[in-house]
This record gives C-alpha cells, sequence and structure tokens, in this order.
C-alpha cells in the first residue's frame, strides 16, 4: 500500500507540473472554455462509479455508485457540448462574412 | 494475446496522453475544437475499457445511469452563454457529489478493516468532495439570483468557519486512528457540507470569478483523492490537471482583484465592505447625447470599446457588435479591452462577445491593452466601473487601491455609458467620470448603443 501511494504520488507531481506549463500558455481569451473542458475531463470518476455500480457489492454501494455515474455523466456530456459551442463562436478577422 | 487487464490499462493510457493532448491543443483557437475531440476520443477509450472490467457483474444500473447523466448532460451543455457562470458552478457540484458518493461507498465497503495511509486519503476526497458540493451548488444559486448575491457577514465568521472546517478534519483523523469509530464518518460528511456552505455565504457577486476557480481547483484535487483512494493513474492525472488550472485561474483573478493569495487559500475574501457611498459628492459631470456620441466616434481613429458585467446584463452584445461593424466600415481601428474579472468567471467576457460574432483578434487582455490607451482617441466604457477606476492607481486610502485597471483615462477622449451616477457593486465612487475629458451617456447600454448606431448608420453619409 504505501509503495503504491509513493508511485501515486509521484504521478501526481509529475501530472501537476504538466498541467502548470501546459495550462499556463492557455490564452486569458479561452479561460471559460478551459474551466468547461477541465470539467469534462474531470467527470473522468465516471469510471469509479461504474466498477463501484456494477461491483453489486452492496445495496448502499450500487445506489451511491448509480448515482454518481449520473452526476459525473452529465458532466461529460454536458461539458464537452458546451465547450465545442463556445469554441465554434471564437472567429478570427479574415474568416469573419462580409455585413451586407 | 493480451489479457483484458492490459487492454484496460492501455485504454486509459491513451486516455491519459489524449487528455493532455486536449489541453495542450487549447491553448490557441485555432487548434482547440481539436483539443475537444481529443477529450471525447480518450473519455470514450477510458469508460469503453472500464465496462470490461472483469469485477462488473450487472450492467442494468451503469446502462440506465448512462443514459439519465446524457439526458441531463445535453441541456446543461445548450444553456445560455450568460448562464456559462452557473452552469459551470453547477457542474463542480456535480462532479464532487460524484467524487463524494464513491469515497461514501468505498468506505462503507472497507470499513473498519482500513489501512490509516488510505483512510487519510480517503478523508481527503470526502471532506474536499461534499465542501466542494454544497459550495458550488450555494455559488450557481448565488450567480443564477436565486440566493442573494450581497455577501452575508458577521462577527468571527472566519473563525466559525476555520473552526468548522478543523472540526471536520480533526474528526477524519480520528477515524484515521481508531477505524472502528464508524459512526464518526456520517459527522465528518455532514460537517464538511454545512462548511461548504458557511464559504460561501460571505462572497458577493463580483467576487464569484475567483469563487469559481478556486471551487473548479477543489473539484480537481478531490477527484486526484478518488484516484488515491482507487489507485487509478487515469484519475490522478485527471485530478491534478484540472486542480492546476483551477489553481491558476484562481491565482490570476485574485491578482486581477488585488486580494492575497492566502486569502485565495483560505476563502476568506470579499470581506471589506465599503462604506464609500455616505461621503459620496454631488460634482459637476459633464453628458452627452447619442447624436453628439456617434460624430465623436466616427471621427476618432482609434477606439477602445471596454465592456462591463453591466453589459451583459442589458443583453447589449450585439448592438455593440453592430457599433463595431458601423465603425469598422468608417475605417476606424477598434479593439476591445477586456479585465480579467470582467465577467463573472474568468474569460467569460470573451465568450459574450465571441458569441455576438465580435472577431478574436480584437479582443484584448489587460496587460495587451493598457499600453495602448495613450493613442487612443475614445475609449467607451460599457456597464463597467471598478475595473476603470483610476483611484486604484492612485488613491491609496480607496478600498480598491492596487488592483490593476484598464487604464481609460489616459485616452483622449473617454466615454461612459451608465444607467445612473450610482456607485458600482463595491460602492466606490469613480472619480474617471468627474474628469474634463469625460463624457457620460446615460441611459440603458442595449439602446444607447443602438441609437448611436443608427445616427452612424442614418445621419452619415459624407
Amino acid at each position: 500500500m504505501s509503495s503504491d501511494l509513493f508511485t501515486s504520488l509521484y504521478v501526481f507531481m509529475l501530472a501537476a507540473f504538466i498541467g502548470f506549463e501546459v495550462i499556463r500558455r492557455v490564452s486569458p481569451l479561452l479561460h471559460t472554455p478551459l474551466m468547461s473542458l477541465t470539467n469534462a475531463l474531470d467527470a473522468i470518476a465516471v469510471v469509479g462509479a461504474i466498477i463501484l455500480a456494477g461491483e453489486h457489492k452492496t445495496t448502499l454501494s450500487t445506489v451511491l455508485g448509480t448515482l454518481a455515474i449520473v452526476a459525473a455523466t452529465s458532466n461529460v456530456v454536458g461539458g464537452f457540448l458546451i465547450t465545442d459551442r463556445m469554441l465554434g463562436m471564437f472567429k478570427a478577422s479574415r474568416t469573419q462574412k462580409p455585413r451586407p | 494475446m493480451p489479457s483484458t487487464e492490459h487492454i484496460i490499462e492501455l485504454a486509459y493510457l491513451i486516455a491519459t496522453a489524449l487528455f493532455i493532448l486536449s489541453l495542450k491543443w487549447l491553448s490557441s483557437p485555432s487548434t482547440a475544437r481539436r483539443g475537444v475531440r481529443a477529450g471525447e476520443i480518450g473519455m470514450f477509450l477510458a469508460i469503453a475499457g472500464t465496462l470490461l472490467h472483469h469485477s462488473i457483474v450487472d450492467y442494468k444500473w451503469i446502462a440506465i445511469a448512462l443514459v439519465l447523466g446524457s439526458i441531463i448532460g445535453v441541456p446543461l451543455g445548450m444553456v445560455q452563454m450568460t448562464a456559462v457562470p452557473q452552469r459551470t458552478a453547477l457542474s463542480h457540484a456535480f462532479g464532487a457529489f460524484c467524487v463524494t458518493l464513491v469515497g461514501t461507498a468505498e468506505f462503507y465497503l472497507r470499513t473498519p478493516a482500513i489501512p490509516r495511509m488510505l483512510m487519510s486519503v480517503l478523508s481527503m476526497e470526502v471532506i474536499l468532495g461534499s465542501l466542494t458540493f454544497t459550495g458550488s451548488l450555494m455559488a450557481a444559486g448565488k450567480l443564477q439570483e436565486v440566493l442573494p448575491q450581497r455577501p452575508i457577514t458577521y462577527k468571527g465568521q472566519n473563525i466559525v468557519n476555520l473552526s468548522l472546517l478543523a472540526i471536520a478534519i480533526g474528526l477524519a483523523g480520528d477515524l484515521v486512528i481508531h477505524p472502528g469509530h464508524v459512526h464518526m464518518f456520517p459527522v465528518v460528511l455532514g460537517i464538511a457540507l454545512l462548511f461548504g456552505v458557511m464559504m460561501i455565504v460571505p462572497i458577493g457577486g463580483a467576487d464569484m470569478p475567483t469563487v469559481i476557480s478556486l471551487l473548479n481547483s477543489y473539484a480537481g484535487l478531490s477527484a486526484a483523492a478518488m484516484g488515491f483512494v482507487l489507485d487509478s493513474k487515469l484519475l490522478i492525472i485527471a485530478g491534478a490537471l484540472d486542480g492546476a488550472s483551477g489553481f491558476i485561474l484562481s491565482v490570476n483573478m485574485s491578482k486581477a482583484m488585488n486580494r492575497s493569495f492566502s486569502n485565495v487559500l483560505f476563502g476568506a475574501f470579499g470581506q471589506e465592505q465599503a462604506s464609500g457611498t455616505a461621503q459620496k459628492q454631488q460634482r459637476p459631470v459633464r453628458s452627452a447625447t447619442p447624436e453628439e456620441a456617434a460624430a465623436i466616434l466616427s471621427a476618432a481613429n482609434k477606439v477602445v470599446i471596454v465592456p462591463g458585467y453591466g453589459m451583459a446584463v442589458a443583453q447589449a452584445q450585439h448592438k455593440v457588435r453592430e457599433l463595431f461593424d458601423a465603425l469598422t466600415k468608417r475605417g476606424v481601428d477598434v479593439k476591445f479591452g477586456i479585465h480579467p474579472v470582467a465577467g463573472r468567471m474568468p474569460g467569460h467576457m470573451n465568450v459574450l462577445l465571441a458569441e455576438a460574432d465580435i472577431p478574436y483578434d480584437k479582443l484584448l487582455d489587460m496587460d495587451e491593452i493598457n499600453s495602448d490607451f495613450p493613442q487612443t482617441d475614445v475609449a467607451l466604457v460599457i456597464g463597467a466601473n471598478d475595473v476603470t477606476n483610476p483611484a486604484a492607481r492612485t488613491d491609496t486610502a480607496s478600498p480598491i487601491y492596487g488592483m490593476p485597471i484598464l487604464d481609460v483615462d489616459k485616452a483622449r477622449t473617454v466615454m461612459v455609458i451608465k444607467r445612473s451616477m450610482s456607485p458600482g457593486f463595491a460602492g466606490i465612487d469613480n472619480p474617471l467620470y468627474y474628469l474634463d475629458k469625460t463624457l457620460m451617456l446615460f441611459g440603458d447600454a442595449k439602446s444607447f448603443v443602438g441609437d448611436i448606431v443608427r445616427e452612424l448608420g442614418g445621419g452619415g453619409h459624407r
């Protein structure tokens, strides 16, 4: 357990560094889509919930797992959808249609 | 032949790479949509891989929950752009809810034989998850204006709040040392849930960009903690990325509002309430009509429009686009100067203007635009107040002293569209309005901009 925990800590630390370096480069222009995208990615927690609900160990764990899947899936679907909608609105000057 | 186990791990590995690429591609608007695709594929692979897991014996509830979640998710993805902040807060709540539920289930499955290290991480997961859950619900309620936007403060609030958190952590510590104290678990949960509510009570609408970012970070960290508990590298990495993102945004927002870093970490902001309304002076201001404003704007070479949340409230962004088009057609160089806290969440104003079809290369960040103001003929402020207040630069007694602002007062002429002379959200008087070069355009942002556009279009034949 404790060696696993340390492996996990290494993974966490490296991921945090990568996160800082990658996200620092995101222009303030896109900070709202950034938040909705990370929110959708964060809903990867759904994988834990799926196993919990599917294992069927106790009634409590199945109920909690099922609810957790609902919550996370709505973030996955809603998060990607709104991020894509927002990004579709960002257009550069040259692609702007000439107005009549 | 690789085993199912290996296939699942491989799917997770690819998903992780795609998640990182997804954020990398978000750095530029030209590749950003590719980033969304990468994220979607990664998510699909991870979920598909998980469904192959050997310990799953029953798919019925999984299927029902996936369908139900999608049904809820679609309308949440189709909300109006002005409602994106509350949608985001709500999705932080959902994410944290998921983490808390899984943590709770794990606790009751494994108790009382939980190793101490595992129980420590599990407590962190559940405490962070539940305070983010109620905190985000509160934030969403305030943003949706179903809860009062004004901050509610009382004496000793910080002490009460920090004690609550300390008690929750203390009881969790007790659980770590004495795994038999199972009855303590719901108490820890309850106190953390309560703390989430109390944490947001003192926070006003103007502080929302910081709060949302902070909750984003908490949601990420709680998911990472869940990854530790379940020993899922994928979850740890996704949580760390989300946590880092929320952290960077929180720091950005707190810098933009001139609040210290420790304030951000403890969420103890929005305390100093300005009592500036009492000492408001009756000084003369110059006002102008739409015709006069149109004449000045069309004579300008360089115009910078500074939009604030008031513009979004008045739903004036499409009229502003028409103004942008009319002026651009006359050869005026029009740009937008955007303060980091101009909307209700980081980057919100950019989305609102992009929705109104304003090209994104005309949307400039505070740092990019500030050097332009001395060469600007007209700075047109629409629905923004405190972020243009020169007192932040000069008046050490001002509650917003030190806050970085847009230097609109350096432009040759300043025009401010405002309903009345009433002070802004923080209740601070703005000396900008009394400058000789400032013209006040009194009225509703949408109809006033509409009137200017009509003047420019109608009588504007040269």
